[in-house]
C-alpha cells in the first residue's frame, strides 16, 4: 500500500494518470469496511485530502460550484447556499451525523456511486453537473447522463471529479423525502427529490434502481394535469421508470409501494401552497 | 507518553505522521493502513477513545480534528497530517459533571464519544440556532440510556456554561 499525498490538483492529475491509486476524499465510504476487508490494504491510495484548493465553494452568475473536498457540513454551515439550494441541506442534515458531515464529500457521494446515495439525488434534481479532469483534458458530464450501471459511470482512471456545478435557478416546490428504519444514522430504503419550477417537474429516485435516476415517466404523468386520486396511480409510471429489488435493507414490493406514496403525498402537499 | 504497539507488524514501508495531539505535537511513524483510533490506543496509549461498531455508525471513537467531531474509526492516520486531533484526555472531569448526575452513562462505552461531541457542542452555542441539541448529537448511539439521561446532562452543562 503507498499512499500519494499531493498538495495541489495538478500533482494529483499526474498521480492519476501514472499510478493505478484509488482516489480517496473523506474516507467514510472507503473505510467501513477497512478492518475486515484486508484487500483493501494491498491497493494504492491517491489521498486528495491535502489538496486546498478543491476544497472551494465558488459563487459565479448562473452558477455554485462545489469543489470536490467540499463537504456536507461546509454546505450545512454555508447560508448562502442553504437560501440558494434548501434541498442541499435537507439532504445533508441526514446523512449520518456530525461525524460523517464533517468528512464526507458531495463529489465523493457520486463517485461512490451507491444507489442510496442521499447527496446525489438532490444535486440530480438541482440539474448539477459534475467537472472532469484528467492531466490533459478538461469536460463537464450532466450528472443525470453520469451513470451507465450499478456502480459504472462516465470516469476514465486517469480523470478526477473536480467540482461539482449547479444551475442558480428559482424553484417554486422543491422537496426531498428518505425513508429509512429511523430517522438518523440510517441508509435510504427509498428515497425521493422533486423540484418543480412552476412549469415542469424534475423527480430522482433513490434506493428503487441501479443507479439514482431522473423519471421521465413520473415527471410526465404529474405533469399531464390528470389528476391523481391515489399513490396507486402513480405505480405504472414508478413501474416504467425504477426496478427495486429485495436486498438486506428493503423489499421491492415495499419499496415500490412506499414510494408510490411518498411522491403522491409530496406533490399533493406542494401543489397546494 | 507510553507508546505500546499492538499493531500487527507489516512489510508495508511506514509512513511519518506530524500532528497536534491535544495541544502537543508528535510525529508517528504509522503503518499506511493504520486508523486514526488504531494510532491514537495502541501507538500513542490515548485508550479513553473507545471503538463501537468500527464503520462510523456508533460515535463512540469521536474524536475532534481541527475543532469538529469525527469518527476516528473512518480517518486513515496519514489523513491527519498537519492537523489538530483532540481526545477524550483533553477533558476536564469536572467540566462534565452534569452528564455523571442525569443518568448519562450506564455501561460507559459511548461516554468518551457523547463526551467530545456535548463539549463541541457547548464551545459552539451557535450551532443550537439552526440544528436541536438531539440532532447535533444524533452520531452517538447509545444502548443503555434511552438518550433522555444525555440530553439532560449536555443540556445542564450547557446552562452550567452560560452562567
Amino acid at each position: 500500500m503507498t499512499v500519494f499525498m499531493p498538495t495541489t490538483l495538478t500533482e494529483a492529475l499526474e498521480i492519476r494518470r501514472d499510478q493505478d491509486a484509488t482516489p480517496m476524499a473523506g474516507g467514510t465510504d472507503l473505510l467501513v469496511h477497512w478492518p475486515e476487508q484486508l484487500d483493501l490494504h494491498d491497493r494504492d491510495y491517491l489521498d486528495l485530502w491535502g489538496i486546498d484548493e478543491l476544497r472551494r465553494i465558488e459563487w459565479s452568475d448562473d452558477t455554485l460550484e462545489l469543489g470536490a473536498l467540499a463537504t456536507y457540513w461546509d454546505v450545512i454551515t454555508d447560508v448562502k447556499v442553504g437560501a440558494a439550494f434548501p434541498l442541499l441541506i435537507d439532504a445533508a442534515r441526514q446523512i449520518g451525523a456530525v461525524q460523517i458531515q464533517s468528512r464526507g464529500t458531495w463529489a465523493g457521494n457520486i463517485a461512490n456511486g451507491s444507489p442510496a446515495a442521499d447527496g446525489v439525488p438532490v444535486l440530480m434534481a438541482y440539474d448539477a453537473s459534475v467537472v472532469i479532469a484528467s492531466h490533459d483534458v478538461r469536460r463537464q458530464v450532466p450528472l443525470e447522463r453520469f451513470y451507465s450501471g450499478y456502480k459504472e459511470m462516465d470516469l476514465a482512471p486517469d480523470e478526477l471529479i473536480v467540482a461539482i456545478r449547479i444551475p442558480n435557478r428559482t424553484y417554486r416546490h422543491e422537496r426531498f423525502v428518505k425513508v429509512g428504519s429511523r430517522r438518523a444514522q440510517a441508509i435510504a430504503k427509498v428515497g425521493a427529490a422533486i423540484v418543480s419550477n412552476g412549469s415542469g417537474w424534475r423527480v430522482v429516485a433513490s434506493s428503487v434502481a441501479p443507479t439514482i435516476r431522473r423519471c421521465p415517466t413520473i415527471e410526465a404523468r404529474i405533469s399531464d394535469g390528470e389528476s391523481l386520486s391515489s399513490p396507486a396511480d402513480l405505480l405504472p409510471a414508478i413501474r416504467a421508470d425504477v426496478s427495486p429489488i429485495d436486498d438486506l435493507r428493503s423489499t421491492a414490493a415495499y419499496r415500490e409501494r412506499v414510494m408510490s406514496r411518498v411522491l403522491y403525498y409530496a406533490i399533493e402537499e406542494m401543489s397546494h401552497r | 507518553m507510553d507508546a505500546e504497539v499492538t499493531t500487527p507488524p507489516t512489510s508495508r514501508p511506514p509512513i511519518e505522521v506530524p500532528f497536534t495531539l491535544n495541544g502537543m505535537e508528535v510525529t508517528v511513524s504509522i503503518d499506511p493502513a493504520e486508523r486514526l483510533l488504531d494510532t491514537l490506543r495502541y501507538r500513542l496509549g490515548m485508550t479513553g477513545t473507545k471503538e463501537g461498531c468500527g464503520e462510523g455508525e456508533c460515535g463512540a471513537c469521536t474524536v475532534h480534528v481541527d475543532d469538529v467531531p469525527v469518527n476516528s474509526c473512518l480517518i486513515p492516520t496519514y489523513q491527519v497530517r498537519n492537523a489538530q486531533v483532540r481526545t477524550i484526555e483533553s477533558i476536564d472531569p469536572s467540566d462534565v459533571g452534569a452528564l455523571l448526575g442525569s443518568g448519562a452513562t450506564q455501561c460507559g462505552a459511548c461516554t468518551p464519544g457523547v463526551v467530545m461531541t456535548a463539549v463541541w457542542v457547548r464551545e459552539h452555542p451557535e450551532l443550537l440556532e439552526t440544528h436541536t441539541l438531539r440532532e447535533l448529537m444524533a452520531g452517538n448511539l447509545c444502548r443503555c440510556t434511552g438518550y433522555d439521561g444525555i440530553i439532560d446532562g449536555v443540556r445542564q452543562s450547557l446552562e452550567e456554561r452560560q452562567q
